[in-house]
């Protein structure tokens, strides 16, 4: 009897469908609405306009992304990216402003205060075992606070100390928004440790079977902590590169963009149970969002259907990857 | 006396596991009719089909003598069937009120008259609880109290206690035997499933003895003893799964632990595994073995006691501690705490030594890990297509095999296995215990914790009887037969003194 080939063989072909729907449906997605996009409106496959939506995803969905999919990787959730991109928007203005310090002195000390935020949501989740969504949640009020209290609810320019950020984000390389740079060596730092390292791996399997790779006498809680804390200092970079862009910390930077990150990864086949998600289409996944944002600009879709819109794509976007499997458990 | 229920030739497939294989069982108004058997023998599963929680795959169900098909628990309770299941029922958050009329609350609802007639059912059972209080505020006899209240809360013709006085002080196990003689003398027929074979004996009509999902005989309790109850229970040969023994050299004591306290079921637990020595735990499920092995991994924290790893003090904060020390744990729930079911094989094996196969940079070096593991599966016959197909796609007993694997790779010296075999076909059951074996050739400290008595006996040097959190006894080969192993664990006295 070959009956363990046979079943091997059976399975496998049950699930090419789903594995291939898991691995590729995001690229799909992302292709369909490149096509229509180009078809709906002719200015969308111009350079400056894709230069454009590169800008967009960088400075809001893209940079968080990467955090946001190492925390759902370990079955948790983190509200908080908002919040913390606008503290970390409102401290790199007031550090260049107020306090004087220097352009690289003031990124260090705001992407550790992004991580000093990452971290007590984390840590409350890992050692005390509370629900991630109640605790980010706390942290999202916290870190939106303490924006407008230090800028005092009104907008701080960065001034002429800032003049080498602001060029930065305003600056091209090779003819890529420097922004976009940022955000896609994020992405690749984030997929080589995904996919090669140790800590990739077990975090993907915490997500999967939390207590089994406890039984394999792996420190757990110092994994979970370490995601929330990447998240909170990826979401401080996001507010960097937002303060780089106008020339303003504001506090009001990123209200909702947790939503839009969360979609980017959930697009992108991440399981929101935990245990599944890439890279590559994470960040398909967050093109995506900013695709479907920048078309309906160019077609002239007026701000409040916009939502409505947004809402319904992903609805369509989250049946596809229920197709794959990927939400289902 | 008319008849209540009568099942005929019941079987019952999971899969291509046989659970219930024709079985007749019936059931009298105002007796009680005991159900015994060893874990596994199919009483629950039978008492699942009588309450209308899973169709029998065939068989005929006559209740009240008309031929039925109960589809689903309201069907079972609408022909006046209540089953106190071991775990219980309950919402937790809800008061015990709400609780026991929880069929029926709808609409609006009145609190007060639900409180007076929750106190009211309460009282008739002989105790005093107050209705308002949170079931989750209970102790567990009170609990089981309110279960009870809620099957009376409804005409009631038959009533199913799966193993009611498990969790009970011998005080209150006194008073669930007074309600059950008044539910009796009212003509309610009583199905009373437990281990506790003298309750059996003081407590019912008639003893059905069930083993490997048939019936072994129906006798009333008066023709019946313990010592033939037992003998009953047990008592099979067992293929020629296991593998010769050969001379093993048996080392200097490897794990010893000392007096180990830790919650209900580890109260003062003494015992040592020597260097070679393969050690059974036996006992019934819920005696406390499987917490005894959680509490030496770290995966439960000890109260007080001592673990010694060759003669040395370890303290096993968690279960990293354990596997730094050299413990490893093979989890009774494979699926749920041994292996990472999405993830590939590769990945499951090397995950308790993932250094092994890390450069400094915390890279994983794949070529290294993919021929470790490779050699690995090719030593321990692990039957998968690739090494990085998911261990979901794997059966019972190759997942098993991919839980040694990742044993082997850690490397530890002391290894403890809890029902290693479960879920597993024969095939993988034989090999399985051919790498307990060679372990123990290696000079490992083996401990087996199983449920299948012949296991124990065809694998074990000695085997230490466990019950209600403590050794019980100690069995060596020439003594080992499950009327001995069964008794030490149900009563704590062999009836065989020289095995004591």
């Amino acid at each position: 009897m070959t009956t363990i080939s046979e079943r091997a063989a059976q399975s496998g072909r049950r699930f090419d469908f789903g594995t291939l729907l898991n691995r590729f449906g995001t690229l799909g997605i992302f292709v369909v609405l490149v096509v229509v996009a180009s078809l709906w409106s002719p200015s969308f496959l111009t350079q400056s306009n894709l230069l454009n939506v590169l800008r967009q995803v960088a400075s809001s969905a893209g940079v968080m992304a990467v955090g946001m999919l190492f925390v759902i990787l370990t079955r948790g959730i983190d509200l908080s990216v908002g919040s913390v991109a606008a503290l970390g928007c409102v401290l790199t203005a007031y550090f260049i402003s107020f306090s004087g310090h220097s352009v690289p002195t003031t990124i260090l000390l705001v992407i550790l205060s992004g991580a000093l935020c990452g971290a007590v949501t984390g840590g409350f989740v890992a050692y005390l075992k509370l629900p991630s969504f109640v605790m980010s949640l706390a942290m999202m009020a916290i870190a939106r606070g303490l924006s407008l209290i230090f800028s005092a609810g009104r907008p701080i320019s960065i001034g002429d100390g800032g003049q080498a950020l602001a060029d930065f984000g305003s600056g091209y390389l090779l003819g890529i928004p420097q922004p976009a740079i940022v955000m896609f060596a994020i992405f690749l730092v984030g997929g080589v440790v995904l996919n090669f390292t140790s800590f990739g791996r077990i975090i993907t399997a915490i997500g999967s079977n939390e207590e089994a790779v406890r039984l394999s006498g792996i420190a757990v809680p110092r994994y979970i902590l370490s995601v929330y804390v990447i998240s909170g200092a990826l979401a401080a970079v996001a507010g960097i590169i937002s303060t780089s862009r106008t020339g303003v910390g504001s506090a009001q930077v990123g209200v909702g963009a947790e939503l839009n990150v969360i979609a980017a990864v959930v697009i992108g086949g991440a399981s929101l149970m935990g245990g599944r998600g890439g890279v590559i289409n994470t960040l398909l996944g967050a093109l995506v969002m900013g695709i479907i944002a920048n078309i309906m600009n160019l077609a002239g879709v007026p701000g409040y259907d916009q939502q409505v819109y947004m809402g319904l794509i992903i609805v369509v976007a989250m049946l596809i990857q229920y197709g794959a499997g990927s939400l289902k458990r | 006396m008319t008849e209540l229920a009568r099942l005929t030739a019941i079987a019952k497939s999971f899969g291509g596991v046989r659970a219930l294989r024709g079985v007749d069982f019936d059931l009298q108004s105002g007796e009680v009719h005991a159900l015994i058997g060893e874990n596994g023998a199919g009483k629950s599963t039978l008492m699942r089909v009588l309450g209308g929680e899973m169709p029998p795959s065939s068989g005929g169900i006559r209740i009240d003598g008309k031929t039925t098909e109960l589809h689903g628990p309201r069907a079972a309770r609408a022909h006046g069937i209540a089953i106190i299941h071991q775990e219980l029922a309950l919402a937790p958050d809800l008061s015990v009120a709400e609780n026991i009329f929880l069929g029926e609350l709808s609409g609006v609802i009145s609190w007060s008259a639900l409180r007076r007639r929750a106190a009211e059912l309460i009282a008739s059972l002989g105790f005093d609880i107050d209705p308002a209080r949170r079931v989750s505020s209970l102790a567990v006899a009170h609990q089981q109290v309110v279960e009870i209240a809620k099957a009376l809360s409804r005409k009631v013709k038959i009533i199913v206690f799966d193993e009611p006085t498990a969790v009970l002080s011998a005080q209150d196990a006194e008073r669930l035997h007074e309600i059950i003689g008044r539910l009796r003398a009212e003509g309610v027929g009583v199905v009373y499933i437990s281990h506790r074979l003298e309750e059996i004996l003081s407590i019912s009509d008639r003893v059905t003895v069930m083993k490997d999902g048939q019936v072994v005989a129906t006798k009333p309790a008066a023709e019946l003893t313990i010592d033939a109850m037992i003998r009953m229970m047990v008592g099979r040969p067992m293929a020629a799964l296991f593998p010769e023994k050969g001379p093993r050299t048996i080392g200097e004591e490897r794990l010893a632990v000392r007096d180990l306290q830790a919650g209900r079921l580890v109260r003062g637990v003494t015992f040592s595994v020597r260097a070679g020595e393969i050690v059974g735990l036996g006992g019934l499920v819920g005696s406390g073995r499987t917490e005894v092995a959680r509490v030496i991994f770290g995966a439960d924290p000890l109260e007080s006691g001592a673990i010694l790893l060759d003669g040395k003090e370890a303290k096993m904060r968690s279960p990293k501690d354990a596997v730094r020390a050299g413990v490893c744990l093979v989890p009774e729930d494979r699926k749920g705490q041994g292996v990472v079911l999405d993830a590939p094989i590769r990945i499951n094996a090397t995950m308790a030594r993932l250094s092994a196969v890390v450069n400094r940079f915390g890279f994983v070096r794949q070529a290294l890990e993919r021929k470790l593991v490779g050699d690995l599966a090719g030593s321990l016959k692990l039957k998968a297509s690739r090494i990085d197909a998911p261990v979901s796609t794997l059966s019972g007993g190759n997942q098993q095999k991919v839980v040694l694997a990742k044993w082997f790779h850690a490397g530890g010296n002391v290894i403890i296995l809890d029902e290693p075999t479960r879920g597993v076909d024969v095939g993988a059951k034989s090999e399985i215990y051919g790498i307990v074996l060679k372990l123990a050739e290696a000079g490992k400290a083996v401990l087996v914790i199983s449920s299948e008595h012949q296991e124990l006996f065809g694998l074990c040097d000695r085997i230490l009887v466990m019950g209600e959190g403590q050794l019980r006894g100690e069995l060596k080969p020439p003594d080992y037969s499950e009327e001995r192993l069964l008794s030490l664990a149900i009563s704590g006295s062999t009836l065989h003194q020289k095995a004591a």
